[in-house]
């Protein structure tokens, strides 16, 4: 690892006034993991652990507030957590290994980077670490790469369970920076690579996630979070869902979709969802939402599995959340 | 002429001893443990927070100490393989270990264990399966996964038992 300069800011204002080449840190599992490989060479490190953003709240419309340095393990076992929001319980449980969540923080999960094996390479030119070298995974190895939102520049996969699960559950970043507070809606947090693909989201420099936002939601035990993956464990997706249905009397009153695994984005469409409304459950239905959330979907040299894989595995997590049968995390068989 | 790199303050007990010194920030807590204290129990495998041979508890919870700055946890108690016996005596998942055949090289044991004592206190330990999947960070090239989840099932059923005992 290359030197740098650490420091612990005392107040948000000191933490947000950061010279060039910084990097702030949180749980580090992504960030030190970077540094290891020279992909990430700040020169400054901004150690945000003492500002206190790690609570767990209530909101008023019976949403939950949670704080950006709250561990992903924290967050998945908080009791408000797994009674209000099983579905990004159970997401959170899907991503990495005990000993990564205990440290892993929910800002963290959101500004993660991907996990292409080329980014993760300095040798290889990747437009992503090095804007303008070009793509190695555009014809390379690309089996685990996006079929969706991808451009000629970048066809990287955005690697997170949690963000399919706050993307389905329509979560809301709060952020604060040199400039102030604002809101930006999880769906629109992350960006499509196109010609920029070294700029993953809409954070300005100096700017910090404070918490993540939650709106209630009654989908009761009509939800799942399927996750498709080459081992049964602690490994990233190939293709994985998120599901959460209103259900009334039998018939799909609101549902909410998104997928992970398969775009350069946690990977939602409004049309799709919208498909949902005020039908019952149907082979039909289900086939018509999985298409057209697919749509557009390209694969290159080797990843044309995840075309076939994808509307198997959207369907089959319709059929749990609309069965009230959500795929557990521990048992891995798929019902 | 290049500049020294920057230091940090490091204070943190370590098996319940004291540690404090001016640290490179860049030093993690396996490089710190390893190279300048000399617990080199735990072991360096990937050094990419993937195979779990680092694991070591900070504040009672299992880590990957790879992944983690030293200057970055003031105040943290950290417990590695060397601070688990008692007296001499071994603990109870490191006798388990031992007598469940759970491991062959040995290389990844000591992070085995430690994910394994912190297993006991999160409680997912309510299954064979369960077991499996909370121990999934932590690899064995060796393949000892049926000896491993043999001996933490043991260690979890003598405390059941032991519990037991005390409230009769």
């Amino acid at each position: 690892m290359r030197s740098f300069s650490y420091s612990r800011p005392a107040s948000f204002d000191e933490a947000c006034r950061v010279p060039k080449r910084t990097r702030f840190l949180a749980g580090g599992t992504n960030l030190i993991d970077l540094m290891k490989s020279d992909v990430e060479r700040p020169a400054h490190v901004v150690d945000l652990k003492s500002l206190s953003m790690d609570q767990i709240e209530e909101l008023p419309d019976g949403g939950l507030r949670l704080g950006a340095l709250a561990t992903n393990a924290g967050t998945a076992e908080h009791p408000l957590v797994t009674g209000r929001f099983p579905l990004l319980a159970s997401a959170i449980l899907a991503g990495a290994s005990p000993q990564i969540r205990n440290v892993a923080t929910n800002g963290g999960n959101l500004n993660q980077r991907t996990r292409c094996h080329y980014f993760y390479d300095p040798d290889m030119v990747c437009n992503k670490r090095s804007p303008g070298s070009g793509c190695s995974a555009r014809g390379g190895r690309n089996r685990i790469m996006a079929v969706l939102g991808t451009s000629e520049s970048c066809i990287a996969t955005f690697p997170s369970d949690m963000c399919v699960a706050l993307a389905a559950l329509n979560a809301v970043v709060r952020l604060r920076g040199p400039d102030g507070e604002r809101a930006v809606a999880l769906r629109d947090y992350h960006r499509l690579p196109g010609e920029t693909p070294w700029i993953d989201n809409v954070l300005q420099p100096g700017e910090i996630v404070t918490s993540i936002d939650l709106p209630s939601v009654s989908f009761g035990e009509h939800y799942t979070y399927l996750k498709i993956r080459d081992r049964l464990s602690f490994a990233f997706a190939i293709v994985s869902v998120a599901v959460g249905l209103d259900m009334e009397s039998g018939v799909i009153r609101r549902g909410c979709l998104a997928l992970g695994g398969v775009g350069t984005k946690p990977w939602c469409v409004p049309e799709a969802e919208a498909l949902m409304r005020d039908r019952p459950p149907s082979h039909s239905l289900f086939r018509d939402v999985a298409e057209c959330i697919l749509e557009g979907a390209m694969a290159d040299r080797d990843n044309a599995a995840k075309l076939k894989l994808a509307p198997r595995v959207i369907e089959r997590a319709l059929w749990q959340a609309a069965e009230g049968t959500p795929q557990s995390q521990t048992c891995k068989t798929i019902c | 002429m290049t500049q020294p790199p920057p230091t940090a303050p490091c204070r943190l007990q370590i098996n319940g001893e004291e540690y404090d010194a001016d640290l490179p920030p860049s030093v993690t807590l396996l490089d710190l443990l390893r190279e300048r204290l000399g617990l080199t129990g735990t072991k360096k495998g990937c050094d990419h927070g993937q195979c779990g041979a680092c694991t070591v508890l900070v504040d009672g919870r299992r880590v990957k100490s790879c992944l983690m700055l030293a200057v970055s946890l003031p105040d943290a108690q950290v417990t590695t393989i060397e601070g688990l016996s008692r007296k001499g005596r071994l603990h109870p998942m490191q006798q388990a270990f031992i007598d469940f055949d759970a491991f062959q090289c040995g290389y990844c044991t000591p992070g085995q264990i430690l994910s394994a004592v912190a297993l006991l206190e999160e409680g997912h330990i309510r299954s064979r399966e369960e077991i499996r999947e909370f121990m999934s960070g932590n690899l064995c090239r060796c393949g000892a996964y049926n000896g491993i989840i043999d001996a933490v099932e043991h260690v979890v059923a003598q405390r059941q038992r032991d519990e037991a005992g005390e409230a009769a």
